[in-house]
């Protein structure tokens, strides 16, 4: 049994099926947690002591168990904290492709925190005295003058952690639900055509996240000119 | 009623004191220049009068309005309060346009057109209306620090705070600056200005403030300073800045 080319050709609608879930969650969690992260390093450099430490905690709780182990807490236990909440006779049932957007967002902001924190402290101090100088409130100097300019410094990490949840997001495979390589996974284990799938799921995510980082990189090289 | 009256403010970084027990007052219409070593707690004092900087004794009325109280209104406060810093602070992913409205927008409430328009009649005061579009990055550090100014006094300011405007300046732009502010303070403008630059003082203060180790050393008539300033080390200080 040779590799069959014709065998991923066949596959092609299902696995762009797998594909565009991937591409969808993984630019909801990082608009999801790159708001909530942001939200996060603000409460981090809060001067307001509790609350820096609760999410201080919350980061590095995040940042400190496997990826896997949160997907499954949302899956499995999740629902039997909510049969708890709500005293239903079954736990009821997340559901998968729910479970990995909550846990995505939940787990990217931690990372995206740590991100838009450097951020924010990369900001000379002059920029947020001139913010409040001229009357601006906490929220109008973040959202006008601080963040911006912390968004803009950190566009070639925050792509960069990007990719990464790109590649990571494979591991809702876990949970069953079908992204590009669960895909590849179901049409390889129906039709015994391991070689042919994995190789291509495989040289697809090369070529996109090779593609991606030499494109940040050139981003990166822009930016340095400008500034 | 003075338009700003600082009384006994004492300001501590942990055990380091910075100012201690500082008194004055600028009254309506009065140009102060502030002059000192450094590290004698200059910006800080001025830092204090628009609360950008708290602390712990005293109190400090700025036309009236106590600073120091925790029920003021302070982004109110430093609407109405100008401030120019020593390395500008424009904000550099905005053009000098926007630059100009946004507080305007965001904290007077103003029109965008409104805004707008205020803005560029200052950019014309400040002669660099043909420059609203471009980024503060591309503007020399002269023309910024006067679109910095432009900014302050789009907001309407009953007065103006300045921490060194010239300082980080090339020589041959400190003048360009200093046009600006003299022309200010001969329109009546308020204005606390801390500053090295004696000409800028000679011209246009009523009066001058020496400080030393957070102490206000000297506070005296512009023609008693530079006549007779009382303290050795006003004198001192002065015999240095002037020969250079
Ligand atoms: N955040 C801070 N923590 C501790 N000490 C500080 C802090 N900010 C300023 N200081 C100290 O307070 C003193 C006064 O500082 P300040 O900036 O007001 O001086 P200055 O008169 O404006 O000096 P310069 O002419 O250098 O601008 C200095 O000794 C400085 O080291
Ligand atoms: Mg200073």
């Amino acid at each position: 049994m040779g590799f069959d080319f014709q065998v991923i050709v066949d596959s092609l609608p299902f696995l762009w099926k797998g594909f565009q879930y991937t591409v969808q969650l993984t630019a909801t969690a990082a608009v999801g947690g790159l708001f909530f992260g942001t939200l996060l390093a603000m409460a981090r450099l809060s001067s307001f002591k509790p609350l820096a430490m609760l999410a201080a905690g919350y980061v590095n709780l995040m940042r400190s168990i496997p990826l896997v182990l949160v997907l499954f807490w949302f899956f499995f236990l999740m629902p039997l904290v909510l049969q708890g909440i709500t005293g239903a006779e079954r736990p009821p049932p997340i559901g998968a492709e729910r479970t990995a957007i909550i846990t995505f967002i939940l787990f990217e902001a931690a990372y995206f925190c740590e991100i838009m924190r450097a951020g924010i402290q990369s900001i000379a101090r002059g920029q947020v005295h001139a913010a409040y100088a001229l009357g601006l409130n906490y929220w109008q100097a973040m959202g006008n003058v601080i963040l911006p300019q912390a968004f803009r410094n950190m566009v070639p990490v925050l792509l960069t952690q990007t990719i990464i949840l790109f590649q990571d997001t494979s591991l809702v495979y876990v949970i069953s639900a079908t992204d590009f390589l669960g895909a590849a996974s179901k049409i390889a284990q129906r039709d015994s055509r391991l070689v042919e799938m994995y190789l291509f799921v495989a040289v697809v995510y090369f070529v996109l996240c090779y593609l991606l980082s030499w494109l940040v990189k050139g981003l990166q090289r822009r930016i340095a000119v400008i500034r | 009623m003075a338009m700003i009256e600082i009384r006994d403010v004492s300001k501590w970084y942990g055990a380091f004191q910075v100012l201690k027990d500082c008194t004055t007052k600028v009254e309506k219409g009065e140009v102060v220049v502030v002059c000192g070593p450094s590290g004698s707690g200059k910006s800080t004092l001025i830092k204090t009068v628009n609360g950008l900087e708290a602390f712990q004794k005293g109190e400090i009325l700025v036309n009236g309005i106590p600073v120091h109280d925790p029920r003021t209104n302070l982004s109110k406060l430093r609407a109405g309060v100008g401030m120019v810093f020593q390395h500008f602070e424009l904000f550099p992913h905005l053009t000098v346009r926007q630059n100009l409205a946004l507080a305007q927008v965001k904290v007077l409430k103003r029109a965008k057109d409104e805004a707008d328009a205020r803005g560029v009649r200052y950019l014309e005061r400040v002669g660099l209306a043909a420059h609203a579009d471009k980024f503060p990055g591309q503007l020399s550090g002269g023309q910024q620090q006067r679109v910095a100014i432009a900014r302050a006094l789009s907001m309407d300011p009953i007065c103006m705070l300045f921490d060194e405007p010239t300082s980080a300046l090339d020589p041959e732009m400190i003048n360009e600056v200093l046009d600006v502010m003299v022309e200010l303070a001969k329109e009546g403008m308020t204005m606390m200005v801390v500053t090295h630059e004696m000409g800028f003082a000679r011209k246009v203060a009523h009066r001058v403030i020496f400080m030393d180790h957070g102490q206000i050393v000297e506070d005296a008539a512009k023609d008693d300073f530079f006549g007779t300033p009382r303290s050795d080390r006003a004198q001192q200080f002065l015999a240095k800045i002037l020969h250079h």
